[in-house]
């Protein structure tokens, strides 16, 4: 079973730092786990706790914020910015039920294809040992219709408007 | 008489302040009788459902309908009553939200059961009686509504074509919102857009709060009873998580300005999807930990730890909005399994 589950993680990487070393990684041919799917963003600061819920709301196995050394931003503040939430996002998601190996925040520069190419291998292979999230099928679907006697009953009672 | 538009109240899982700032509007009450006639008002008036049932499709012309769906009955009130009213609106926190019933989104069918009927202080039930949705008796079966996993929003169980926040909504917003519906009703007047937010403000509770506001370097939290804020202060600047930074106006920032934190019973800002994600960002903002050039471990240890001192983070931020947040509930096995 664990043999066929791909994860799906979405990275959001930041366009001065993780994504040149994602290019980096490419262009040097190291061979990585294709599960990541990249998005560009400006900055790891830019990174909404919104997109990251969005993300595993809709079928992400997990997600994977990189930005540059902290340090190192290019809009100076922006990665630490991004460390601030991501240490409350962290307390939050396991209030959620949902493993801290599933987001995960790494710094990866421009120069550190090596260092990304083994984030997202190492990530791939601690969501593929948890299995699959699917939030919506798995926890958003059925509501507790254990019986179904009582909700019919209801509709028929409430259907049939009868006399005192 | 007989044209008088008609007017419906109704509660599902709620608390029954959203009719009691209803009847706060005072003695406009008597314009809203001498306008509308009731069609049904379970907490005022003596109304049956049958009653309800009789009437024709779109008999109602606005039914205000607040509380969460909890159960199979509030479920199917929901669908009744959208079937017999030309306009249905989620009225209050619960039915717009979730609100504090579907802060039970936070554990378990089982849990919540466990805690109400046995283990909590007051409980006497060494027989471990729990209600069944199905009993036998002489005559028959008898059944009782289905408990549900989650609590639902309004708009999540049937379509709502307008949306009133707060818990409870105040009663000036909610007379600011009857004049509009009177005037529409009487004499043509506009209506706002469908599925538009009614009876309150588009910025955040902060622009009505007249506390005053400095550069925020927050360097401990502390839960309200912990510390008495200074007053004429910000009190999310004294370390208390107040989430007005998050939340919609249309209360006139009512508990920050007598000393007590927002707890964001407004929901979300316009455009806002998740009120929760959006506070944890703003709390992120203002923490007086981490700067470029500091030891990158030796900071994250230092925020992680001021981090541990706001308790409950879900439950803070999502006090009001759980049931339309993005994730909505939590997860309860690991493994994809799902719990209760």
């Amino acid at each position: 079973m664990s043999e066929q589950f791909k994860p799906v993680i979405v990275g959001f990487l930041c366009n001065w730092c993780s994504y040149r070393a994602a290019d980096l990684a490419g262009t040097s041919r190291i061979k990585y786990a294709p599960n990541m799917r990249p998005i560009r963003v400006m900055c790891s600061g830019r990174v909404d706790p919104q997109f990251v819920l969005k993300a595993l709301k809709e079928g992400a196995d997990g997600v994977l914020i990189a930005g540059c050394h902290p340090g190192e931003c290019h809009y100076v503040e922006g990665n630490i910015k991004a460390l601030r939430r991501f240490s409350l996002l962290k307390r939050l998601l396991s209030q959620w039920g949902i493993e801290d190996e599933r987001v995960q925040l790494v710094w990866a520069s421009a120069s550190e294809g090596n260092v990304l190419a083994a984030a997202v291998d190492r990530m791939t292979e601690q969501v593929r040992a948890l299995g699959p999230l699917r939030w919506q099928e798995s926890v958003l679907s059925g509501n507790g219709h254990g019986h179904p006697a009582p909700i019919e009953t209801i509709a028929e009672v409430l259907a049939t408007p009868e006399e005192v | 008489m007989a044209d008088k538009p008609k007017l419906a109240m109704y509660w599902a899982a709620a608390c029954g302040g959203c009719e009691i700032s209803t009847l706060n509007i005072g003695d406009k009450i008597l314009i809203v009788d001498e306008i509308f006639d009731l069609a049904f008002f379970p907490c005022i008036a003596d109304f049956k459902i049958k009653d309800v049932q009789g009437y024709p499709d779109g008999y109602i012309d606005v039914c205000l309908f607040n509380g969460a769906i909890r159960n199979s009955e509030n479920e199917e009130m929901a669908h009744l009553l959208r079937k017999k009213s030309k306009v249905l609106v989620a009225f209050g926190s619960c039915a717009y939200e979730g609100c504090i019933p579907a802060l039970s989104n936070l554990t378990t069918r089982q849990a919540t059961l466990n805690t109400v009927y046995l283990d909590n202080a007051s409980i006497d039930n060494p027989d471990k009686v729990f209600p069944l949705e199905v009993t036998q008796i002489a005559e028959g079966e008898l059944y009782l509504p289905t408990f549900f996993h989650t609590v639902k929003s309004l708009d999540q169980a049937v379509p709502v074509d307008y949306y009133i926040p707060g818990c409870p909504p105040e009663p000036e917003q909610i007379w600011a919102v009857l004049e509009v519906v009177v005037n529409a009703l009487l004499h043509g007047g506009p209506l706002p857009p469908a599925g538009s937010i009614v009876g309150a403000g588009r910025v955040a509770v902060c622009e009505e709060c007249p506390l005053e506001k400095n550069v925020k370097s927050i360097a401990q939290f502390y839960r309200p009873y912990e510390i008495v804020p200074e007053p004429g202060l910000c009190l999310l600047e004294q370390g208390i998580v107040c989430v007005g930074p998050s939340t919609r106006s249309g209360c006139g920032a009512l508990c920050p300005r007598v000393g007590m934190r927002c707890e964001g019973c407004y929901g979300p800002l316009e455009g806002v999807e998740d009120q929760g994600a959006k506070m944890l960002s703003a709390i992120a903002s203002v923490v007086g930990v981490g700067a470029a050039g500091e030891d990158e471990h030796e900071m994250a240890k230092r925020l992680d730890a001021l981090m541990d001192t706001i308790a409950d983070p879900a439950g803070t931020f999502y006090r009001f909005s759980m049931a339309h947040s993005l994730l909505k509930r939590v997860r309860v096995n690991g493994n994809g399994d799902k719990g209760g």
